[in-house]
């Protein structure tokens, strides 16, 4: 019982000085590269109103953290930075005029239901493109995104692009009813694939209505799977998708990044929030989805703004872990003065400083341990006693 | 590159085994007695490691295995983010509510003992019925029988254990069968892999089928 109140509440976690190097770093280079993209970076509140953003935003309400204002409002800790960002762009930046090109590297709040192994914050970096419908944007952050990994300095990982809108066409036309669409769906969203093939065959359908469904699990692969799926395409609407699908892939082969990218039609990353183009990315040696984003056309107008938008968001605990601590942390000097030199030394650590090494300025006495402590750094420089002597 | 299969131990491993080797993987014999944890086949560029039934998905949500062979009872009670890729048509048997002839259920707190517990509450709220779960990980046709609870939510596979501790089976919940589960990442990231698996497995599960029917 002695140490319980040292833990932290499930999910939790301490950043320590190396860890948090890395972290910065790979936080940087992904800034970096969604700065050249002329992304302006925002901030937005820790705590929202649940009514708003937390009714607005993709993720479940289970997975909420919740508490209560001094006026009895349910307040979130934001999910993720997509919701409170909808409700900025719908309130104040829209006079600015559309389209609105926003990023965010910010901590997001997800509770456990289960056990361990998984925080319950952590870290995101991504953007949102706002008020553009076109499929230059859906390739717009698509690229951007593997560019800003690969500046992180990501090398194996792949993009996976699918497309709700042709999922829905495809289901509505062959099943009519939204609920039964909602039913096979779910079967897609939740990755049970022997639950789809089973539910399709227990329908009444026709034989080619059940292949058109079946057939949908198959198509994946690179661009020559769009020029398949159009050969099977009876409606307007999943030519609609298709198309959508035909141009973004010769945009972001004009990006060349295609390498990176595949498509799988069958794609359902949520049940409801997407309207588009959707995607995720996956990293080797991580388990988890590294990021994901899409388009979100109904959004918006949850805040009285209807308008077309898109965005993407990575973890940065994940690629962290994808990355592995290759990087090599800089250098750092300790300098440990007496009493009487302390002018001189600060001197010295103020030159060095300024040439952008970072340098630990210790007075001999504060030291309780000199071996274990000047073991961490990578030079220690002593300015001790009269001048002249001891020196290094 | 070398996949990691995550195996469960027990009852549906022979079978797993069985069906692998059908689907022409060269495994030698002597994985299903060895007591090692963790097994490398390196002609088939294949590693296995051995877990308790309930514990193979976890493996594989967790990345850790890229593939698994987990009963379809461990993924509905456990609902973890897989894929379900395929039937593997091997360990068929039912998830059951039983209890003892002419059970009398509880007025105000009926009591329902199982190693299922989160299976066991969907199913009594889908019946519109309110019951207290008690999680129990074996023997669970002990539960009646000593006044632990009513009634138990169980696999039942011939109903011999059920008939020789003198239970009836109340009501069927779902046919169950294990299926073959793919780690999200390892889906995509080893998708050639993957998919060649899949394309053995279904070949092997088809000739199972037709060898049965015979």
């Amino acid at each position: 019982m002695r140490v319980f109140m040292f833990e932290k509440p499930l999910g939790m976690r301490d950043t320590l000085p190396d860890v948090y190097k890395t972290k910065r770093a790979l936080r940087e280079a992904m800034m970096e590269e969604i700065e050249t993209w002329g992304y302006s970076f925002i901030e937005t509140p820790t705590l929202e109103y649940d009514e708003t953003v937390g009714k607005a935003s993709a993720i479940l309400d289970q997975q909420l953290f919740k508490l209560l204002d001094r006026e009895g409002h349910t307040l979130v800790l934001r999910p993720d930075m997509t919701a409170p960002i909808a409700r900025l762009a719908a309130s104040k930046l829209y006079e600015e005029g559309c389209p609105l090109r926003l990023a965010y590297a910010a901590n997001v709040f997800r509770a456990q239901q289960r056990e361990g192994g998984r925080p319950a914050e952590f870290e995101q970096v991504g953007v949102e493109y706002i008020g553009d419908g076109t499929m230059y944007a859906d390739a717009e952050v698509i690229s951007l995104m593997i560019f800003a990994l690969k500046r992180a300095g990501l090398c194996d990982f792949t993009v996976t692009i699918g497309h709700i809108g042709y999922v829905d066409a495809l289901f509505f036309d062959v099943l009519r009813q939204e609920q039964r669409v909602e039913t096979l769906r779910r079967f897609l969203y939740e990755k049970n694939y022997v639950g789809y093939r089973e539910h399709v065959k227990s329908l009444s359908l026709s034989s080619i209505d059940r292949d058109r469904l079946l057939r949908l699990l198959t198509l994946r692969g690179g661009g020559e799977v769009i020029a398949e799926a159009k050969t099977y395409a009876t409606t307007e609407a999943e030519q609609r998708a298709l198309d959508e699908l035909e141009q973004l892939w010769t945009y972001v082969d004009q990006y060349g990044v295609t390498d990176m990218v595949k498509l799988d039609m069958s794609l359902v990353s949520h049940m409801s929030y997407y309207t588009g183009v959707l995607f995720e990315v996956y990293a080797k040696n991580v388990g988890f989805l590294l990021g994901n984003g899409g388009r979100y056309d109904g959004l918006l107008a949850k805040f009285h703004r209807p308008s077309p938008a898109t965005g993407f968001s990575v973890r940065l605990d994940r690629l962290m872990e994808a990355i592995g601590e290759q990087r090599r942390t800089e250098k750092t000097t300790c300098i440990i003065f007496s009493q009487e030199r302390f002018a001189e030394a600060y001197a010295k650590a103020t030159e060095m400083r300024q040439k952008g090494e970072n340098v630990v300025l210790q007075h001999v006495a504060g030291i309780q341990n000199m071996d274990q402590f000047t073991a961490s750094f990578d030079d220690v420089v002593y300015v001790l006693g009269k001048r002249g002597k001891d020196e290094r | 590159m070398m996949l990691t299969v995550a195996m469960p131990k027990g009852r549906i491993f022979t079978e797993a085994l069985v069906l692998l080797k059908q689907a022409g993987y060269d495994i030698p014999d002597d994985l299903e007695h060895s007591r090692k944890l963790m097994i490398d086949v390196p002609n088939e560029q294949l590693r296995f490691i051995l877990a308790k039934p309930m514990d193979v998905v976890t493996y594989v949500e967790h990345g850790v295995a890229d593939v698994g062979i987990a009963g379809k009872d461990v993924l509905l009670e456990e609902e973890r983010d897989v894929y379900e890729m395929l039937d593997l048509r091997i360990s068929p048997c039912y998830l059951a509510v039983a209890g003892l002839p002419n059970t009398c259920v509880h007025p105000i707190a009926p009591r329902v003992a199982t190693k299922y517990p989160n299976i066991a509450s969907t199913y009594f709220r889908e019946q519109g019925e309110q019951v207290e779960i008690i999680k129990l990980n074996g023997s669970v046709e002990l539960a009646p029988l000593i006044g632990l609870a009513e009634r138990i939510v169980d696999i039942v596979s011939t109903g011999r254990t059920l008939k020789e501790n003198g239970l009836i089976e109340l009501e069927r919940i779902v046919h169950v069968t294990s299926r073959f589960i793919v780690n999200p990442v390892s889906y995509r990231m080893q998708d050639r892999a993957i998919e060649h698996m899949v394309d053995r497995l279904t070949y092997a599960i088809e000739k199972a089928g037709e060898s049965n029917e015979n």
